[in-house]
């Protein structure tokens, strides 16, 4: 069963960030203790939740770019709600902040089932009506660490067996996206779409309404990273979170998902973003200018990708059969 | 071979439609509708818009973008796509501003910024075209990598001191309010309009975008066609790198950051579908022109510039988007 | 002829699935016509007609794709509608359709049950017992292969049976075969007759759609005959012969004749040697005159495309010469081959011949482009004047030349690939599968315009699987078998058993 889960593709990028934590231990053995590697998943515990959302997106043929924008919307908004409301327990404040990401999300895969828009270039345009959107709601003002209530920060800092809380959540989502996408004809319903809309058909599923379920995840992880990022930073303003959706997009192109659909893993989408997360730990402790985070991530895309398509090129029909036995 | 002389098919006339009422019926036409009722609307809500000089100022909110819009659109229309625009520009406005501190000219500064388009848009197109890998991903890539290279070189520092001839290509005017960008803005447009509506090498664009093996098996070097669209991209950012740095006197890493996405939605919203097969370059320049317009309508009435941009968005979503509501409501 | 009424012929049983007067239109277009349609349990019913009879249309409706814009479907004799896919599988109603729409990334076992998998208590699907159903599935009609493997890694036989296995998981009363056997080896059509004979005993009704009259007079029971979307006949196999179900089709006496040619090749104009290429084909070495038409005859898979693509630019061989009026060329693209005189009409239409969603007048320029452009800049007029050129003579039916091309019927949309390539002016013209998926009218047209061709001086090249179309227009044929020539075949020695038995190997 291991195998299943761990195909070759998860299984050289997990190798890769191994090999990498280990480069980073010569220059700084402490990289690698597992107070910091705990540290670590928890600061890329955003980065996991909306790779997860990404990936499903990504599977159905789709992309959504719109995530980050609506993580910076729903942040706000519960931020806002939490100033107008104090008392309100955190629960409520976690389930508005998943259920106004979900709308997003759903707004994105109407347009795309309905409508039949193609998904770039509604996530194109809601990104920058949510982004507006945080900017009308707030009117350009910041929500600060003084504003919001203690329970409201707490959450995400408080620990549970000596791990924060926003780690709980992000292994929550990995182990429950796992089996979504294992176990649950959903799940399966996205692998299919994504692989062969056409066959998707026949198999009476319906692919636009797939796609919106894909998006509505998405949103609903983004909502709820939402108020996990305001509460963590403790501040909320309309620049939040800028330029992330590339990032997510990055972790999942690393992480070995297909952007034509159908391949990938929750396993794929979180070591992808790991590996982003422990480049932008590891560079300050070994020494390297942070400026160079972004051109190293660039060139990880560009060999993750370039490897992705290596490893899955067909070998091709082989007609003659002198040619069958070598290769 | 003469395989003319004894016809024996039924005479097909050339078009049902005249090229006119195509024309009318047209995305251009619609979108050049709603260009005229924001002009209207722009200069009832404010008295300071039909004024010469604040027109003019307003082409600067779009003809950067646009420049490296035309190209994008040809590159759209072939199937592939660009997100490393604004990152090339970055770079080539850093390496720009590396060439000034070692003291070099103008022509020199032009050498650069073109030449660092060109190379960045090869490299683009290498990926793309020798390991067929998609080019949404590439150049998703590239961009963190081009503008991770500014990054590295600038981290939070700026370069400055152009020349001052050199400000002439963003801030000079060839007579009265007509100003160097425009005009190039103009030449580029009419130059992409050729290429690709009159051209043998538009109609290969055409037809890799719709069938890239059917092109292929047509005899088109779908792969070269493919090469020389990222170098025109490139080429084209170079161009708007050298506006863009000019006109603001300095460049940090961060310059031109989201134009990517901008001008993706220019070229949509000018009627070229993203899927690749089809567009036309007026529908770009009436999307530049209305970009443009909004933007400036709304920062007469003093609306935000973030605010703007739901404004677009909703532009890019609702010119699509209503236009099928339409059709479903009918049929 | 005789026309027999749908209730005479269905007195000797009770069909498990009837269609009553079903009619489906499409703005402009009536695809189906009032057609009738009874399936019994046990029984192979062959669904035969012409391209645009209506026949994909209607596998269509039975499957809950389309819904029919008139009439009744019945299961058992009750009205049933199928408003989704998963509706009409819930009525025990499956589809092997042409294309495998199976899913790649997949395992076997889900690809058996995506939509219906065993499910755990707790709603969860159950891998285990699908792993092991799917095994006993397929260990049931005879395939030996992993549950858990993906579909990738199988061939397109072995996907096949995957696509029946899927069909048997839902415990289905009817199969639709829709040309199971037009990617299939030899063997493997013998394996497939089997297994549909395994499903008759097991009291399925099954509707096989085929445009192969051998098999249809091998495996089918009944017979049901559409023509432009209309039902025109149906009855026992037994009672008619090839014949009788030709006329039915084409609605007119027809035997296949091929157009008389003077089988007399000119000089020599293309001469290969020794072409080879690591994986698939092997010492090709062959002459063709002008005027000639050479014939590629062997089972799908046996690298015939694959010679043709290498031929003309789009593979590169990995050694062997090839010469063109005694010059010896290298072609690396096929804008090098189109330079050389050497063009290649491709036997996948809609991906690799036609620019569907362009002009019909541009498709035909498209490699042309030189001749009707003055130094890079298009001129129309001459492009229409070429279009009309070429497209009149292969007799085009199309309201005008700006006309989508993909807005024609699939015979005509290859006579403008076939115009596109003549207006080249080329010296060798190779066409692979030329008259595969158009109707018989006009494959008749296709044919005699290649003889026309030949009598012009131009040299064919003519890929063919239709042995009656191999024999009857070919002055000599190579049959290749695994990437390899096998023999060569002309005058007396060129007889349908000879090619089969050539590229089957016995």
């Amino acid at each position: 069963m291991l195998k299943r889960y761990l195909t070759s593709r998860e299984a050289l990028l997990f190798a890769a960030i191994v090999a990498l934590c280990l480069l980073i231990a010569t220059r700084f053995a402490g990289f690698v203790a597992p107070s910091n590697l705990l540290r670590v998943f928890n600061d890329t515990s955003p980065l996991i939740l909306l790779a997860i959302g990404q990936m499903i997106v990504i599977l159905t043929k789709c992309i959504d770019l719109s995530v980050a924008a609506n993580l910076a919307l729903s942040g706000m908004c519960v931020a806002m709600l939490n100033l107008a409301y104090p008392d309100l327990p955190v629960a409520v404040i976690v389930m508005v902040a998943i259920g106004l990401g979900a709308l997003m999300g759903m707004f994105n895969g109407i347009l795309v089932w309905k409508l039949a828009i193609p998904p770039i270039v509604v996530t194109l345009g809601t990104l920058t009506i949510y982004r507006g959107f945080v900017f009308l709601v707030s009117d350009g003002s910041w929500v600060n660490s003084h504003q919001m209530s203690p329970a409201f920060k707490a959450f995400p800092r408080s620990e549970l067996l000596g791990i924060p809380m926003m780690s709980w959540v992000a292994l929550a989502a990995i182990v429950i996206f796992t089996v979504v996408m294992t176990r649950t004809t959903l799940g399966r319903a996205f692998y299919a779409v994504g692989g062969n809309p056409h066959a998707a058909t026949y198999t009476g599923l319906n692919v636009g309404r797939t796609q919106f379920w894909a998006f509505t995840i998405s949103g609903a992880l983004a909502g709820l990273t939402g108020y996990l990022w305001v509460s963590r930073y403790a501040v909320a303003y309309v620049d939040i979170a800028g330029g992330f959706e590339l990032d997510v997009v990055a972790a999942c192109v690393i992480g070995g998902i297909s952007i034509a659909g159908g391949i990938g893993t929750v396993g794929g989408a979180v070591l992808g973003a790991l590996f982003l997360g422990i480049i932008k730990n590891a560079l300050p402790v070994v020494d390297i200018s942070p400026f160079w985070q972004m051109a190293i991530s660039g060139a990880a895309i560009i060999i993750a990708v370039i490897v992705n398509s290596r490893t899955r090129r067909n070998t091709g029909r082989i007609i003659l059969k002198s040619a069958e036995k070598p290769a | 071979m003469s395989l003319s002389e004894h016809t024996t098919g039924r005479h097909i006339p050339d078009r049902l439609r005249s090229p006119l009422e195509a024309r009318l019926k047209s995305w251009e036409s619609l979108l050049l509708l709603v260009a005229i009722a924001i002009f209207v609307a722009n200069s009832f809500a404010s008295p300071y818009f039909l004024n010469a000089w604040n027109l003019s100022d307003a082409t600067f909110n779009f003809s950067e973008k646009a420049m490296i819009a035309f190209a994008m659109a040809l590159l759209i229309i072939a199937g592939e796509i660009d997100l490393s625009v604004a990152a090339i520009i970055a770079l080539a406005s850093t390496a720009m501003g590396a060439a000034v501190q070692m003291g070099a000219g103008t022509p020199v500064l032009i050498g650069v910024g073109l030449g660092v388009g060109l190379l960045c848009g090869a490299f683009n197109g290498l990926l793309v075209t020798r390991f067929g890998l998609p080019s949404i991903v590439v150049t998703i890539g590239t961009m963190s990598l081009f503008r991770g290279i500014s990054y590295i070189v600038l981290g939070d520092q700026a370069f400055g001191g152009y020349p001052v001839d050199f400000t002439y290509f963003g801030r000079g005017y060839v007579f009265w309010v007509i100003s160097f960008e425009l005009v190039l803005f103009a030449l580029i447009a009419v130059i992409y309009g050729i290429v690709l509506h009159k051209t043998n090498f538009g109609r290969a664009i055409y037809a890799i975008g719709n069938n890239p093996t059917g092109a292929l098996f047509s005899g088109i070097r779908v792969a070269r066609v493919k090469f020389i669209l990222f170098l025109l991209t490139g080429l084209m950012s170079g161009v708007a790198a050298i506006c863009l740095t000019s006109r603001l006197g300095s460049t940090r890493p961060s310059i031109a950051f989201g134009w990517e996405l901008e001008i993706v939605t220019m070229v949509v919203l000018g009627g070229v579908n993203i899927l690749g097969g089809s567009g036309t370059i007026p529908g770009v320049v009436i999307a530049a022109v209305v970009m443009g317009l909004v933007t400036f309508g709304l920062g007469l009435l003093n609306v935000p510039g973030i605010v703007m941009s739901i404004v677009i968005g909703a532009l890019l979503i609702g010119v699509i988007a209503l236009p099928r509501l339409w059709a479903m409501r009918r049929g | 002829m005789q026309m027999q009424s749908p209730a005479l012929a269905s007195a000797d049983a009770v069909p498990v699935l009837a269609l009553d007067r079903v009619t489906k239109s499409f703005p402009g277009v009536t695809a189906l016509d009032q057609v009738t349609l009874a399936l019994y349990p046990g029984q192979v019913t062959a669904l035969v007609g012409e391209n645009g009879a209506g026949k994909s249309t209607l596998v269509k409706i039975l499957t809950g794709i389309y819904q029919p814009s008139d009439g009744t479907i019945k299961v058992d004799g009750a009205d049933i509608r199928f408003p989704t896919a998963r509706d009409a599988t819930r009525a025990g109603i499956t589809a092997i359709h042409q294309e495998t729409v199976l899913f790649d990334e997949l395992s076997v076992a889900e690809n058996i049950f995506l939509g219906h998998a065993p499910r755990t208590r707790l709603g969860l699907i159950d891998w285990r017992t699908m792993n092991s159903r799917a095994q006993d599935i397929l260990t049931g009609i005879g395939a030996h292969l992993n549950p858990e493997a993906k579909l990738r890694d199988l061939g397109i036989a072995n996907k096949h049976l995957v696509a029946i296995a899927r069909a048997l998981s839902v415990d289905a009363r009817v199969v639709i075969m829709d040309e199971p056997t037009a990617a299939l080896s030899h063997t493997e059509i013998h394996e497939l007759y089997e297994l549909v004979e395994k499903l008759k005993a097991q009291g399925k009704a099954i509707l096989f759609i085929s445009h192969k009259f051998d098999e249809i007079f091998r495996i089918a029971d009944r017979y049901t005959v559409f023509r432009d979307g209309q039902f025109i006949s149906e009855g026992h196999i037994r009672d008619i012969d090839e014949s009788d179900l030709v006329k039915m089709m084409v609605g007119r006496d027809m035997d296949q004749v091929f157009p008389p040619r003077d089988r007399n090749p000119g000089a020599q104009v293309m001469s290969v040697s020794g072409l080879c290429h690591p994986t698939e084909f092997d010492d090709i070495s062959f002459d063709l005159g002008r005027g000639e038409i050479l014939g590629f005859y062997g089972l799908v898979g046996a690298g015939r495309s694959e010679i043709m693509q290498a031929l003309f630019g789009i593979t590169r061989p990995s050694g062997g010469t090839v010469t063109i009026d005694g010059a010896a060329i290298t072609i690396t693209s096929p804008a090098d081959a189109i330079a050389a005189g050497l063009v290649y009409v491709p036997e996948d239409r809609g991906h690799q011949g036609a620019i569907t969603p362009l002009p019909i007048f541009q498709n035909v320029t498209l490699p042309s482009l030189g001749r009707t452009s003055r130094n890079g800049f298009l001129r129309l007029a001459e492009e229409f004047d070429l279009a009309r050129e070429y497209t009149q003579r292969l007799d085009l039916r199309a309201a005008s030349l700006d006309a989508e091309l993909g807005t024609l019927s699939g015979g005509n949309q290859q006579k403008v690939v076939i115009a596109k390539w003549l207006a080249t002016q080329p010296k060798i013209i190779i066409l692979d599968e030329p008259t595969k998926g158009i109707d018989i009218g006009s494959k008749a047209a296709v044919h005699a315009f290649m003889a026309e061709l030949a009598a012009q001086g131009l040299a064919v090249i003519m890929v063919s699987s239709e042995i009656p179309e191999v024999v009857g227009m070919s002055d000599r044929v190579i049959v290749m078998r695994e990437g390899r020539m096998v023999a060569e075949l002309s005058g007396d020695d060129l007889t349908p058993e000879k090619l089969v038995r050539q590229a089957a190997g016995i």
